[in-house]
């Protein structure tokens, strides 16, 4: 009855929000690294990528997984195809 | 075989530290082993009321560790357990009267005559929760299924971890599964698959721990009663016991789910 309501108003369960938000929140506090601060990270990748390859930049994604208690970072950075380069 | 010191701890405050200490405490005692339950909550002191042991109390910790008194003479003996002791904290000192090498100068003293050493921890990663970690074998974190207990629970075991005291076991206190069924509470599984760590106990939110704590009889006690039986499952895996955490009244699904959780987890 509850579930029917949340439906139909369209309202999530309190349970699934405060998972959602600990699940990013333990990542943050994990690395000690502001939920803020992958924004910075994101663009100084690739700013540096960029100055060596073409990078797709609507498709890059970076995000911190985690495996048990450990996390990695993870980045997923789509290359441009190059024109084939002349005069090498 | 020397007895084993398990210190129960937390992040947040007033998530069942002292509730859990007493329980288990009283648990392994009702088993027949020798328990010693220490309060380094120092000028918090709760542990003795919540045993319901505070008329007796003539020496403290402190009172130990300055030498004031022997180590025996600060052991009060429970008369419904006779295996069950408490050395309660100081009311009138600070945490920084005890030092960590003083926690582990004492229990080595009481490692050599009785099986198991429990210390209720006070909240917060100061000096307090340094002392009470610092004699640990096992280190036993309690938490809420509620976000910031929950997240102050990870920061806990990861300096437990980064102390070389883990692997932390969680007791996850205070469920209640109507909340739960209705999708306004973490569910236990939840709250092991975020924490990603070992489960020891989960223990129902239940009004009975408040009249037994009005009594000063833990609820372990109580052999009819279903949240003295968490207690009890948890003494007995403490000991080593593979208890299963059993469908209980129609929660087949629940349960089910967090000991597939719990053998993905072993493996
Ligand atoms: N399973 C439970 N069901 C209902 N009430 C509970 C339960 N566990 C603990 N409580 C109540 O919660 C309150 C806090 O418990 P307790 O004193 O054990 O917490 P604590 O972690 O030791 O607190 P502190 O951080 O202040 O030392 C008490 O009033 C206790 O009776
Ligand atoms: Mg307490």
């Amino acid at each position: 009855m509850a579930g029917f309501l949340d439906r139909i108003s369209g309202r999530a369960k309190s349970a699934d929000s405060a998972k959602e938000r600990l699940q990013l929140l333990l990542i943050h506090d994990r690395t000690n690294m502001p939920p803020g601060m992958m924004d910075d990270l994101r663009n100084e990748l690739l700013e540096v990528i960029s100055r060596h390859m073409d990078v797709d930049r609507s498709a890059v994604r970076i995000e911190i997984a985690h495996e048990g208690r450990s996390q990695r970072l993870l980045a997923d950075i789509p290359l441009k195809s190059t024109r084939p380069r002349h005069g090498n | 075989m020397a007895g084993q010191v398990i210190t129960i701890t937390s992040g947040k405050g007033g998530v069942g530290k002292t509730t859990a200490t007493a329980n288990i405490g009283a648990a392994l005692a009702g088993l027949g082993h020798k328990v010693v339950c220490i309060d380094a909550d120092i000028g918090l002191r709760n542990l003795d009321v919540v045993l319901g042991l505070e008329n007796r109390i003539v020496y403290d910790l402190v009172d130990v560790v300055e030498g004031r008194c022997k180590l025996r003479q600060a052991m009060i003996r429970d008369k419904r357990l006779e295996t069950l002791f408490l050395i309660p904290a100081a009311q009138t000192r600070d945490k920084n009267a005890i030092s960590p090498s003083d926690m582990q100068r004492v229990c080595d003293e009481l490692r050599v005559d009785y099986d198991y050493i429990i210390v209720d921890s006070p909240a917060g990663i100061e000096r307090g929760f340094r002392n009470a970690i610092a004699p640990a074998d096992q280190v036993i974190v309690v938490t809420n299924p509620e976000v910031s207990a929950v997240r102050d629970a990870d920061r806990i075991i990861g300096i437990v971890e980064a102390e070389e005291k883990g692997p932390a076991q969680l007791v996850i206190n205070r469920i209640n599964m109507d909340m739960v069924n209705k999708g306004d509470m973490l569910a236990a599984a939840d709250v092991l698959e975020l924490l990603a760590v070992d489960l020891i106990g989960i223990v129902p939110e239940d009004q009975a721990v408040l009249v037994s704590t009005n009594r000063g009889s833990p609820i372990a006690m109580d052999k009819k009663s279903k949240t003295g039986q968490a207690f009890r499952d948890i003494a007995e895996r403490v000991t080593g016991k593979d208890v299963p955490f059993a469908p209980q009244d129609g929660e087949n699904g629940f349960f089910g789910r967090i000991s597939k959780l719990i053998r993905a987890g072993s493996n």
